[in-house]
């Protein structure tokens, strides 16, 4: 255990030495929420859509800036390279469980995402527009919908990067997710703005775990109850099944390269 | 420590046959190895690329699984214990970092503490040691992306001692170094195997290694092994003859030398080669060279060990 907690430190320390990299990823994600909220609140300036009034839209955009970061929608392929290049086996024959070692990495990353990703933007949005804040009772329900986003996002990076132990390119699959997550996940809109007949459905995906959760808790939408359990389950299953195929992979693995 | 026996690894390769048709194809990488390596040993791998040095290595540590075979290391299996093995080995990949790329040496080498459990005390008395021998304290909190290949490389190979490893597997651990930062990391291993009994086992294309390191040889080529066996046994196996070369003080001829096979003359008569079989010593052929003629000065040449491997391949 003292092992993980040691690697989540380090991938705490290991993205705060990119700083450059951080002011001007904050200064795109600004400029985008600008972007973003201008068009969303043209939309709802007349009346409100879904029980989303300009404050709760506001609200919803500058989170959602925020919790990108931490959450990272577009998926990573830092393990697909490892696998590409073959450095996997030096991942693999450490004495531990790799898919927790990286989860326990990217723990400390989302932590570090959340100081300088996540508070900026809700920051700036609260400062300078319209802003909703959830009532104290809702905090700590908040700090643990994040963790489960954050839980439920690893899960499905690890698969995709884990398509490259069969695919060895998995670039194709790694499009496909980002256009998935972008639509599914409450990003472009909110997922209360999808049609009557769909809302079933989109809510029914791992993506709606990774960002509207959360959100919807911030905002008090509803009971949280519902939404952190559909997190946790969707965080077992996607974590389940990656150890499964990784599991898989090692006993077919071949290490590419001399 | 290392008991291999009928190790076989195959694997599937798909070429593309015209248009669409692919055809499978089944490529042995090891085929039929087996060895044994005692503990405190030094054992030098060596065999041409694609012999199947790396694939046996990653058996060894359990990355890849046997397609059938027998391994033991340090007593157990290593693809079914791969993580328990892996805390009683070290393992350093001369292409390939286990360093966090991102982060100053001495971050890594804490956060190995980590995953190894290693107890402060044991960590500390050998990172000590080690940053001592290999001269690692000027860069210790550098991080590792700013570092040159010498002293990433002497950083890996800190890195998989810092727990205490019964066994240290490199392969190709000097590559790309220069001569310097080769010697440095050789006369390092050679004392940890001496000094701490660390039984190593390594692979290489310099050979220079090997003659520094490794008493014993252990040849593959085309996934099966081709001698197994001392450096110098070998070496009068294969490369049975030895060059006398000496200088004489006026030119002259030399004939009826004992056990000379041919020979061959410079500097119009100053320096004679003398290739003789190792059935005479080379006490005769000089003493017999000293009837003859005025000595200046002389050397005994064994076959360079490159020759050696040459002619072990050469003979399947």
């Amino acid at each position: 255990m003292r092992a993980y907690v040691s690697l989540a430190l380090a991938g705490f320390r290991r993205y705060s030495t990119y700083r450059q990299a951080m002011v001007a990823g904050m200064a795109t994600n600004v400029a985008f929420g600008l972007l973003r909220m201008a068009v969303l609140v043209a939309a709802v300036g007349q009346a409100p859509i879904a029980g989303y009034d300009v404050a709760a839209t506001t609200t919803y955009v500058w989170l959602g800036q925020g919790l990108m970061a931490v959450v990272v929608l577009w998926g990573d392929k830092q393990l697909a390279d490892r696998v590409r290049s073959g450095d996997v086996v030096v991942d693999l024959y450490r004495p531990w469980h790799l898919q927790s070692a990286l989860f326990a990495e990217d723990v400390g990353r989302a932590g570090y995402a959340v100081l300088v990703r996540l508070a900026p933007p809700v920051a700036f949005g609260a400062v300078f527009f319209p802003f909703r804040w959830p009532g104290f009772g809702t905090a700590p329900v908040f700090v643990i919908s994040v963790a489960l986003a954050v839980a439920v996002s690893f899960g499905m990076r690890f698969l995709l990067n884990a398509t490259t132990f069969w695919l060895l390119d998995n670039r194709g699959v790694q499009a496909l997710y980002t256009a998935l997550t972008w639509l599914f996940c409450g990003l472009a809109v909110p997922l209360a703005f999808f049609p009557d007949w769909a809302l079933p459905i989109v809510w029914s995906t791992p993506f709606a775990a990774m960002l509207q959760a959360p959100i919807d808790i911030f905002l008090e939408r509803g009971s949280p109850w519902p939404l952190l359990a559909a997190q946790g389950f969707w965080a077992l299953v996607v974590l389940a099944v990656g150890h499964l195929v990784l599991a898989r992979a090692v006993r077919k693995v071949v290490v590419q390269g001399g | 420590m290392i008991e291999v026996r009928e190790l076989r690894r195959e694997f599937t390769v798909t070429t593309k046959v015209g248009r669409f048709r692919r055809e499978r194809r089944v490529v042995r990488a090891v085929d039929d190895v087996g060895f044994e390596v005692a503990a405190g040993e030094a054992v030098g791998y060596v065999g041409p690329n694609g012999a199947g040095k790396s694939t046996t290595i990653k058996m060894l540590t359990g990355i890849l699984v046997p397609t059938s075979g027998f391994v033991r290391v340090c007593g157990v299996d290593p693809a079914r214990r791969r993580r328990e093995l892996a805390r009683r080995i070290g393992v350093v990949f001369g292409q390939r970092s286990q360093l966090w790329w991102d982060l100053p040496l001495r971050d890594s080498f804490e956060l190995l503490r980590a995953v190894y459990r290693v107890p402060k005390a044991d960590y500390a008395s050998r990172l000590r040691e080690c940053v001592d021998l290999l001269d690692l304290g000027p860069f210790l909190d550098t991080p590792v992306r700013q570092l040159s290949l010498g002293q990433r490389m002497r950083g890996e190979v800190v890195a998989s001692l810092l727990h205490g490893p019964e066994l240290l597997v490199l392969d190709e651990p000097t590559i790309g170094l220069d001569l310097e930062s080769k010697e440095r990391l050789r006369e390092f291993l050679a004392d940890l195997n001496r000094e701490r009994g660390t039984t190593l086992l390594l692979t290489t294309h310099d050979l220079d290694d090997i003659e520094r390191l490794c008493p014993r040889l252990v040849v593959i080529d085309r996934g099966t092994v081709l001698a197994d066996g001392a450096l110098d046994e070998l070496r009068a196996e294969v490369a049975p003859e030895r060059v006398l070369v000496v200088d004489l003080e006026k030119p002259a001829e030399l004939v009826g030398l004992p056990g000379v096979r041919s020979s061959r003359v410079e500097s119009n008569g100053l320096r004679h080669h003398l290739t003789f079989s190792r059935d005479t010593t080379a006490a005769k052929v000089i003493s017999a060279v000293a009837a003859q003629a005025e000595v200046h000065d002389l050397a005994v040449v064994e076959p360079e060990i490159d020759d050696v491997v040459r002619r072990l391949y050469a003979r399947r």
